[in-house]
């Protein structure tokens, strides 16, 4: 493998890395705070990519698509635990699987009776298209150099709220023991709908920066959200900071996994290693609970 | 009296039970229409309803029933959707299938309960080889053979490093087959990618490593939208230029990707700009009907249509009779938009193949314009393997 | 050891009732089908029985032994595989694999189902014993990424088509029956369902039964008395997987066609909506869930083809009103202390 290959291929699985980052970091927060698996997460990033591709061909702006696509799916996971979800957190693991895998049915569904069965067109504004020089003579799209850093601020985002400000704290004490936060004072459930609706927000963020790269189409959130429960399960369910090393690890295991091993292994990759992992670290690799 | 109505109310619960010569002909129409590759279902469905509207309405003078679903391109869905219209809708003829994969898992239920598969577009090395079958007819083209013509072209332009590219299914395995069949230089790498896979960041900086003369590539539908804008944002359209068989460089592609494709060649049977006062027509006619330019998909719908409808009619309309209606289709004439075609003994067909070049039109719209012949009266290499059995009903 | 191991509460003769009941309204399907001349019902009907022994299969670990398995779909699939693969190979005239392992292929299903049940069992053995590693959300997760394994596996498998599937080549044979001839393979597969929930229902009854369900609702407890609850988990998954890897066997010689489809996460989420549908405190409730899923699909499906919106809304709508939680299990399972 050449030097410049090596480093295309290494942005590529840094910039996947981010994707998955985005997608797990709600997945984890609702995970380890609320006590629930929410298999609909993949629903809120197709959502986020309809949002955005329905208000930028409505207004003729990217820029306020993206700021709309936001606001709607935010809403949406507000609206998702406060009617139905909140209901599950004390139910058991099979209840909230049944529930969010009927929900992904219903998104899916709907979407399409919207929208109908074509994807929808999500063309970027011209500074976005492109490519730039990443080493001499080797382009590399100006978009999913944005993709990448976007993702990247974003985790740093996170990390300085999580660590760093009052609601981080009640964040981090939530995940770790929630009937002594609540007593603690602590308003438990505003608490969740806030990190419900960010989390779907995040969802919805990656799902709008993927559009345009791959498809604006029913069903695109199953794929991804399967490696984002991988990624979640492996970082140990709770932590950003394990969310945040998987999905890089997972990121580039995945695309060097890709063009290094042969097909079959290749696409087995990533779920071997997850098992063993779990097998060496059976809370993966970063866990919060005891 | 009340015989009469007990026999009505049978009639009326058993959909089946009407087998009258003057019962309307139930053609499955399973094409696809969700997902990225939705428009191409819609293609060609657009271009079958203008050729049965060109006929008439009717095939061979009787009317027609047109049970349309959905394949999802997923051969196992579609396999289960072809077993519903064969075995509780009946159906006489089964067309629209664009994916070879889809095709593969369909035509042996279909042919096995008798019904006649006449591919609008799928055209799998397999139906055209060792498993031809008297009721199976590639209407459209066999895969291998724009392959081949493509690598006749690129030979007679002098290229020699080529580097190979398709979606790994049946059609992408016949494409590169066919094209490696002719193609007389060097190719500098083969990559199949994952059916239905829509980024190419990874497989577009392994082809730029290998620093081709040319890329021949195999992307139908909304694969090949993705493919041609990926590779021209990553600047390379103009270092490496693009070959491809037609149904990846059509008017399904051409809009989408917009100034991308300029330039780019497509070894054809058929383009919007073919010049025979048929194919003047039939865009004139599809343009007026949905707005848009035909792609080869629409052109392969309506003649398809119109090919039923010319055997039919030889033989006064009766389907019923397998034997005739095999024996008419082996041996129909009909106007098709192509100018010339007919049935080789495997069921496919015998046509010309040209290059055409993606060039802008008065209105500023991507077209493939027609340029040189590439070669006449062309057949695929796999008649030989077929034993064609006799006809049956 | 003082705690005495007790006969379920439940009257087994009523469970038995039951059960011949079920194979009685299923075996009237095919005269009624073919009075109507509807004989695609049999179709239906023939999917019915094998995706109610599937169910029946997974209730095993998912409702006794309370294991939230989402790799069961991939027991499917292998079965499905093995049973093609191997006519696949009859038809070639090669041999599957190298050296003392070489496997001659055949289109006998007398040979080939037991070979998909030893298979299931061998791979639902092997995944099961790292997976029973892990507990709770965990489980459910390294299930799920087990069954993605499995179909990633089969994808990438280009001789038997990857991602395209794989169709049966020549005609397959059991014991003389072509499976092609709808009617008497329907009974068939009745025949193998109806022996299947008798034998679970007598597991299920046996002091293994007794200890799985014990161990479902408090494992440390069952390890305190002396009993290795694990063995008795893993035993489980595995019965559970070959059981699942008959039906898929079964599916392969009904459709002549197989692909990783059927194998595919979603089809793990179906076949719990299956058993949580019919009921998770008995044997038979998984069976009468399959019908009702199959045939709600395929009813909505003739009406529209946006049916997965009120399925879905059904399946959220079960999740929200059934009251099967942890306490109702512990209650159900007649464990007192």
């Amino acid at each position: 493998m050449s030097p410049s290959l090596l480093v295309e291929q290494t942005l590529n699985g840094v910039q996947l890395g981010a994707m998955l980052f985005l997608m797990a970091a709600g997945l984890t927060l609702v995970f380890g705070i609320m006590n629930l698996i929410n298999l609909a997460h993949g629903s809120l990033y197709m959502l986020g990519a309809y949002f955005a591709a329905a208000a930028t061909n409505a207004t003729g702006n990217f820029w306020l698509g993206v700021a709309l696509a936001l606001a709607a799916t935010a809403l949406v996971g507000a609206a998702l635990e406060r009617l139905l979800l909140r209901r599950f957190y004390a139910r058991s693991h099979l209840h909230q699987v049944l529930v969010t895998f009927g929900l992904i049915l219903v998104f899916n569904e709907m979407t399409r009776l919207i929208a109908g069965p074509a994807p929808l067109k999500f063309a970027l504004p011209d500074v976005l298209t492109g490519s730039v020089n990443i080493m001499p003579g080797v382009p590399y799209p100006v978009f999913r150099l944005v993709i990448l850093g976007v993702g990247l601020l974003v985790a740093a985002m996170l990390y300085l709220v999580i660590q760093h400000t009052r609601l981080g704290m009640w964040i981090r004490a939530g995940a770790s023991d929630r009937p002594m936060a609540a007593a603690m004072g602590v308003d438990v459930e505003l608490i969740f709908v806030a990190v419900f609706s960010a989390g779907a927000a995040l969802a919805g963020l990656a799902g709008l920066m993927a559009g345009p790269v791959l498809a604006v189409q029913v069903g695109m959130g199953e794929p991804v959200l399967i490696l984002a429960l991988v990624v979640t399960v492996i970082g140990g369910v709770g932590s950003m900071k394990g969310a945040f090393v998987a999905a890089m690890a997972i990121g580039l295991i995945d695309t060097f996994g890709r063009v290094l091993l042969p097909p079959a292994l290749g696409a087995m990759i990533i779920f071997i290693a997850m098992a063993a992992i779990l097998l060496w670290r059976p809370q993966g690799l970063f866990p919060v609970h005891g | 009296m009340r015989i009469l109505a007990l026999a009505a109310i049978l009639a009326l619960v058993t959909p089946g039970a009407a087998l009258a010569d003057d019962a309307p002909i139930k053609v499955g129409f399973l094409s696809t229409f969700s997902g990225p590759n939705a428009v191409l279902g819609q293609e060609m469905l657009d271009g079958f309803n203008l050729g049965l509207k060109a006929a008439g309405g009717t095939f061979g003078g009787r009317a027609v029933t047109i049970v349309k679903n959905d394949d999802q391109a997923k051969p196992d869905a579609a396999r289960q959707t072809a077993d519903k219209m064969i075995e509780s809708d009946r159906i006489q003829i089964l067309t629209g299938i664009i994916f070879s994969n889809v095709m593969l898992a369909v035509a042996k239920p279909a042919l096995d309960a008798g019904v006649f598969v006449l591919s609008s577009n799928a055209g799998p090395s397999q139906y055209a080889g060792k498993q031809c079958n008297p009721h199976f007819f590639g209407v459209a083209f066999q895969n291998d053979v724009s392959a081949e013509a493509m690598g006749v072209a690129l030979n007679n332009k002098g290229l020699k490093r080529v580097y190979l590219m398709a979606a790994n299914y049946p059609a992408g395995k016949d494409f590169l087959a066919g094209f490696k069949h002719t193609f007389k230089g060097e190719i500098v790498g083969e990559v199949y990618t994952t059916f239905g896979q829509l980024d190419y960041a990874a497989e577009i900086a392994q082809l730029r490593s290998k620093k081709p003369e040319a890329l021949f590539f195999f992307y139908p539908g909304g694969m090949g939208v993705n493919f041609v804008k990926q590779y021209s944002q990553a600047g390379l359209t103009r270092e490496i230029p693009i070959f491809a068989p037609s149904y990846s460089l059509d008017q399904t592609v051409l809009p989408a990707v917009g100034d991308a494709a300029i330039g780019a060649f497509a070894s054809s049977s058929w383009s919007e700009t073919w010049g025979n006062p048929q194919t003047e027509k039939f865009v004139a006619d599809f343009a007026a009907a949905t707005g848009r330019i035909p792609s080869s998909y629409a052109a392969n719908g309506y003649d398809t249509a119109l090919l039923i409808d010319a055997a039919l009619k030889s033989i006064g309309g009766r389907i019923e009779d397998k034997a005739a209606f095999q024996k008419a289709l082996e041996t129909v004439k009909f106007e098709t938009l192509r100018g010339k075609f007919r049935f080789n003994a495997n069921h496919f067909p015998i046509q010309d193949y040209y290059l055409t070049e993606a060039v802008k039109d008065a209105k500023g719209r991507p077209i493939m314009a027609k340029r040189e012949l590439i070669a006449a009266d062309v057949a695929d290499s796999l008649v030989g393997d077929c034993k064609m059995a006799p006809g049956s009903n | 050891m003082d705690e005495p191991v007790r006969p379920r509460t439940a009257c087994p003769s009523r469970d038995g009732l039951v059960i011949a009941a079920i194979v009685a309204a299923f075996a009237c399907l095919p005269p009624v089908a073919n009075a109507i001349d509807q004989p695609f019902l049999i179709r239906v009907g023939q999917r019915v029985v094998i995706f109610a022994l599937a169910a029946s299969a997974l209730n095993l670990t998912l409702g006794f032994g309370g294991m939230i398995s989402l790799m069961h779909a991939a027991f499917f699939g292998l079965g499905a595989y093995v049973v093609a693969i191997l006519s696949f190979h009859e038809v070639n005239g090669d041999s599957l694999g190298t050296g003392p392992l070489a496997l001659v292929g055949t289109s006998h299903l007398a040979l080939s189902l037991p070979l998909a049940v030893a298979a299931g069992a061998a791979v639902s053995a092997l995944l099961g014993a790292a997976a029973l590693r892990t507990t709770g959300v965990y489980f459910i997760m390294i299930t799920l990424a087990f069954n993605q394994m499995l179909f990633y596996y089969f994808v990438a498998q280009q001789t038997y088509g990857g991602e395209d599937g794989l169709q049966i080549p020549g005609a397959l044979d059991l014991a003389g029956l072509d499976p092609a001839r709808r009617t008497p393979y329907f009974y068939v597969c009745l025949a193998i369902f109806a022996v299947a929930l008798v034998g679970l229902q007598r597991v299920v009854g046996s002091r293994f039964g007794m200890v799985l369900r014990g161990a479902k609702q408090n494992e440390r407890r069952v390890i305190t008395v002396g009993v290795p609850a694990f063995r008795y988990k893993l035993a489980a998954f595995a019965i559970s997987g070959a059981l699942t890897a008959l039906a898929g066997g079964l599916m392969a010689g009904a459709e002549q066609f197989v692909s990783p489809a059927e194998m595919s996460w979603s089809r793990s989420g179906e076949l719990v909506v299956m058993c949580v549908l019919g009921g998770l405190d008995t044997v038979w409730g998984p069976a009468l869930g399959a019908a009702a899923f199959l045939i709600l699909e395929f009813g909505l499906s003739n009406y529209t083809t946006h049916w997965q919106l009120p399925f879905g809304l059904i399946v959220i709508a079960v999740a929200a009103f059934s009251r099967e939680d942890v306490a109702a299990w512990a209650r159900r399972a007649g464990w007192r202390a």
